[in-house]
């Protein structure tokens, strides 16, 4: 020990800066939430997976409009129709071959029909491409997804914090509302508004804002029920602020991770709401595509085109998953039991 | 002077969090001695807790423990033990009663269960003997009217009678080391005083040896054997309570000791330790309690102070006590504490 | 307190509040209480869990409505209040929380937490002025500048209760509620923040309703001490006759429960039990001044036992 005696000299209790420094560093709230989020790398692509579609469907609207998918050349029907995915490489079943119905060796219909463009994803039984279809289809399920999480925050936020703010008799009568209308099959409702308004993307979106929010009004409404006793709360209160900013400063924030998660929730089944409507005819109406009506239209052929019906049953699966992944992901990142470390 | 039942060596443990490693525990060396009470006082964060979760083997996953730190319990590394083995070392050779009454019961299980469980785990014993043990447990931790309320859920109890349950369960497989975190420190000061005379009087009756974590001298005076006074993941002094409270060298010893106000503190003279602990991702070279100390010296900052010895029992981490320290004048409260040592050391001798 | 006749602040008048008021779950939080909170005095309110020490501060403040009785702050009945008067009345009594890490949003930086009063009450003109206050306010209660864009979970126990602090004296209130601050706080910081709630009081010349189970250390901040019990307050008197010269059984109980930092007197100490079919046999008791300024609730015969044992 090379101590000296300058080094025995009583120099006291350092200044408070230096006393109440914090190590860490500062992490807000979403910033710890997207930390835990990085640490499920499932969720991470679904993540990315969704993103990239979103800005694959918005951009697609330039280069393929509704009428593109829709038409087809009446004259060459012949041609057209049934033609295999080509992606223009040798990949066995994606090279523009198929053992047509009946035929026992592969042929090729885009040579024996002499088509000189290659459909990436074949077409469908009048000639049109499948590609075009399902990238429709998909722009169709997204605008469901979006409305279907539009009217999930809209209504069903702003009418669980109502109740469960107001309470009493208010609460109970508002309880009492949303029981009655999750006990009305949906099916029944989306069957009076095809009648009233006809069917098509416009009467699911109302069916799904009909019935969509109801699990997450209640998820709030409870949430708001033990939020309102915390203590900031009647800080705030106390400290004379109103009750709209109370919701919006105090109690929404803090179910933000309920609410993200339940939303991930309510989309694929929007998504797949939309989906079996328009199979059983319920939905879009024809010519537009929906995923389902895809689906639905290509089951007869499933057969002897089988990708005719794959390819939309893909799209959807995937993006269902998506959804659900990274929910799933996200509940982990917002579960206040691992906050700890 | 007894043997230890449980020598604590080098004990380091290192949480890994994405913001950098925390050292939670930095070179801790303790024993425990049969049929002693060792109190391990320091606030949260200094690492009193996470010394007890290693004790039981229950640290989280993040937590690393380096190879040199040892736990010996009857001469066997507890560090090297597997999970299976440990099973059996938990609740059996040393038991745990939590701080919070309301949590550490299941609420769905009938209170006389749960305590007869244990037994039925470690000692083999059919359930119907167990339930028996259970009832005369029930009756030695002081619940009144024990066969009425052996069917009884959690939540028909009060907080007290919940931690009674508790220690039961605790003492059902009749442990050599029972570990009692905080244990008081959610109840009424009423309750309080109540289950600290039980815990003394089982203590007598079973001569087991308990490791009692708290942040309150008060309870400690009362409980206590020897004490341990830890700070930023270190113990700075440990001696008997005697020579704790009367004899402090330690300038934190003194802090914690100022900090409770006493029926005759003068308003004002109440001193508190400024500032706030360490943050365990960047612990201040040398002495961790340096920036907060008003007696720190210079060599503080620099250099880690070693354990200096004060008795044959008594032992403080602090420059104070090296010879070429200046000397200091504690603050008057701890004067008087020193003058009553005095006064216990004239009468021995 | 017994120079010309201090002015009262806070009046408590026969207050009671029961929760589920005729049903047979009936529970009486708050059962007849009265008592006066003098203008620049600590008054501490002592008793255990389910004591009603807790619900009848946030009864002051206007955050449960009372079943009957009255509450008077500063010559007004605060149960009426309305409109202005209760914004003004909101700016002059604050509250301080138990549990520091409940009473802070954690999805609030600490700057819109301290300024959130602030913010209400427009008491600044512009962002600079807002961040200067909230610099000044961090300053008060020892914290750093660098703290002001952290979040409550970064802070340990003690910070964050002097974060809550700051936060009630945002708006420059007199009288404050301080539930329980420091229970949930280690020994060593309790000391820190009853230090800096003793400093604040005399800068800014505040009263304060101090609530808490730890008699030591109500004792220790308080003028006057009031011990609560299933609803009803048994004692009032000041810190030291009620400390040093306890009345009622229950006060003498709770006294003799307090562990002491001192193994020779823990070794001596009796834990006094206490028998509460003094408060169930269903006579009629009322507020008796036994000794000068301290009150018990009894019988007068009791009363006059509880004198005689003074002597």
């Amino acid at each position: 020990m090379a101590a000296n005696t300058e080094d025995f000299v009583i120099v006291g209790a350092k200044s408070s800066d230096a006393n109440e420094h914090i190590a860490k560093p500062a992490l807000s709230f979403w910033q710890d939430a997207w930390r835990r989020l990085k640490l499920n790398k499932l969720a991470v692509v679904s993540m990315w997976f969704l993103i990239f579609i979103l800005g694959f469907a918005i951009v697609s609207n330039i280069f393929v409009t509704q009428n593109d998918a829709n038409s087809f050349d009446s004259d060459n029907v012949g041609k057209y129709k049934n033609l295999p995915p080509k992606s223009g490489l040798p990949i066995p079943g994606w090279n523009g071959k198929i053992k047509e119905p009946g035929a026992t060796e592969s042929t090729d219909p885009y040579a024996n029909s002499n088509v000189k463009k290659n459909y990436l994803f074949g077409t469908d039984t009048i000639g049109r491409s499948l590609g075009k279809r399902v990238i429709v289809g998909l722009r169709i399920s997204l605008l469901v997804a979006i409305s279907a999480t539009l009217i999930d925050l809209l209504i069903g936020v702003s009418y669980g914090v109502f109740s469960g703010w107001k309470g009493g008799t208010i609460d109970v009568v508002m309880q009492r509302i949303i029981e009655i209308m999750s006990s009305v099959p949906n099916l029944i409702v989306v069957t009076m508004i095809g009648l009233l308004l006809g069917s098509g993307v416009t009467s699911i979106i109302i069916a799904i804002a009909l019935t969509g929010w109801l699990s997450m009004a209640r998820q709030v409404r409870n949430m708001t029920l033990s939020l309102k006793e915390r203590d900031y709360v009647l800080a705030a209160k106390s400290l004379g602020e109103s009750s709209t900013k109370i919701a919006i400063k105090h109690l929404i924030p803090n179910m933000a991770g309920t609410i993200i998660v339940q939303i991930m929730m309510t989309v694929p089944n929007a998504i797949m709401f939309e989906a079996v409507l328009s199979a059983i005819n319920l939905g879009v109406k024809p010519p537009t595509a929906s995923l389902g009506s895809l689906i639905s239209d290509a089951q007869s052929m499933l057969q002897f085109y089988p990708y005719q019906i794959l390819i939309p049953s893909a799209v959807l699966v995937l993006i269902s998953l998506a959804f659900i992944l990274l929910g799933d992901g996200l509940r982990d990142a917002f579960d206040p039991r691992a906050s700890e470390d | 002077m007894s043997n230890p039942i449980l020598k604590v060596e080098n004990l380091h443990v290192n949480f890994n969090t994405y913001a950098g490693t925390v050292k939670a525990i930095r070179d801790v060396s303790f024993d425990l001695n049969e049929g002693e009470t060792l109190a391990i006082v320091g606030e949260s964060g200094s690492g009193k807790s996470v010394t007890t979760k290693t004790l039981m083997g229950l640290n989280a996953k993040n937590a690393s423990i380096p190879d040199n730190s040892r736990l010996l319990f009857k001469d066997k590394n507890l560090l090297a033990l597997t999970e299976e083995e440990w099973q059996h070392v938990r609740g059996n050779e040393i038991a745990m009663i939590f701080q919070d009454p309301m949590t550490s019961l299941d609420p769905t299980m009938k209170i006389g269960h749960q305590i007869a469980e244990p037994l039925v785990k470690h000692r083999g014993i059919s359930e119907k003997e167990a339930l028996a043990r259970a009832l005369e447990l029930m009756k030695g931790v002081g619940i009144p009217d024990a066969e009425e309320h052996i069917n009884d859920y959690p939540h028909q109890w009060s907080g007290g009678m919940r931690q009674r349950a508790v220690i039961a369960i605790a003492l059902a497989a009749d442990p050599e080391i029972l570990i009692a975190d905080e244990p008081t420190t959610a109840l009424d000061v009423t309750i309080q005083a109540q289950i600290l005379n039980l815990m003394k009087k089982l203590q007598k009756e079973s001569n087991s040896s308990i490791i009692f974590i708290t942040h309150d001298l008060g309870v400690v005076a009362g409980m206590a054997d020897r004490v341990a006074v830890m700070y930023a993941g270190k113990i700075v002094e440990y001696g008997t309570v005697d020579e704790i409270f009367f004899n402090p060298q330690h300038p934190y010893t003194w802090g914690l000791l100022n900090s409770m106000p006493t029926t005759d503190t003068e308003e004002g003279s109440l001193q508190a330790i400024p500032g706030t602990p360490p943050d365990l991702l960047e612990p201040p070279l040398g002495d961790a309690f340096a920036p907060r100390n008003v007696y720190a010296l210079a060599i503080d900052s620099r250099e880690e102070p070693p354990f200096f010895k004060v008795s044959d029992t008594h032992y403080a981490a602090t420059w104070l006590l090296d010879e070429r320290a200046p000397k200091v004048t504690p603050p008057k409260q701890i004067l008087t504490r020193w003058a009553h040592w005095q006064e216990l050391q004239g009468q021995e001798a | 307190m017994t120079e010309e006749t201090p002015k009262k602040l806070v009046e408590l008048k026969d207050l009671q509040l029961y929760f589920n008021k005729g049903k047979s779950n009936e529970v009486r939080a708050i059962d007849h209480v009265s008592f006066d909170i003098y203008e620049g005095e600590v008054f501490g309110l002592v008793g255990e869990s389910g004591s009603g020490k807790t619900t009848i501060g946030r009864t002051i403040l206007k955050l449960y409505e009372p079943t009957d009785g009255t509450i008077t702050f500063d010559g007004k009945d605060v149960t009426k209040l309305k409109g202005k008067q209760l914004s003004e009345f909101r700016k002059n009594s604050q509250m301080i929380f138990q549990d520091p890490q409940a009473s802070l949003n954690g999805r609030m930086k600490v700057r819109d937490i301290i300024a959130e009063g602030i913010d209400v009450n427009h008491l600044a003109k512009s962002n600079d002025e807002r961040n200067n206050r909230v610099q000044e306010l961090l300053d008060l209660v020892g914290l750093n500048k660098d703290h002001s864009s952290r979040y409550p979970h970064e802070f340990s126990g003690g910070q964050r209760q002097r974060i809550g602090i700051a936060r009630a004296l945002a708006v420059d209130p007199k009288f404050i509620i301080a539930d329980e601050p420091i229970s949930a706080l280690d020994v060593s910081i309790q000391a820190q923040v009853v230090n800096l709630m003793k400093e604040l009081q005399k800068k800014h010349s505040l009263t304060y309703l101090f609530i808490a189970h730890d008699l030591s250390m109500v004792k220790y901040i308080s003028d006057r001490i009031g011990v609560m019990h299933w609803g009803k307050l048994l004692e009032i008197g000041t810190a030291d006759a009620v400390y040093n010269h306890p009345l009622h059984p229950y006060t003498k109980s709770l006294l003799s429960a307090i562990p002491v930092p001192d193994p020779e007197v823990e070794s001596n100490r009796q834990h006094i039990d206490y028998d509460s079919s003094i408060e169930t046999d269903g006579k009629e008791r009322t507020m008796l001044e036994v000794n000068p300024g301290h009150f018990v609730l009894a019988t007068e015969e009791e009363a006059a036992a509880y004198k005689l044992e003074q002597q």
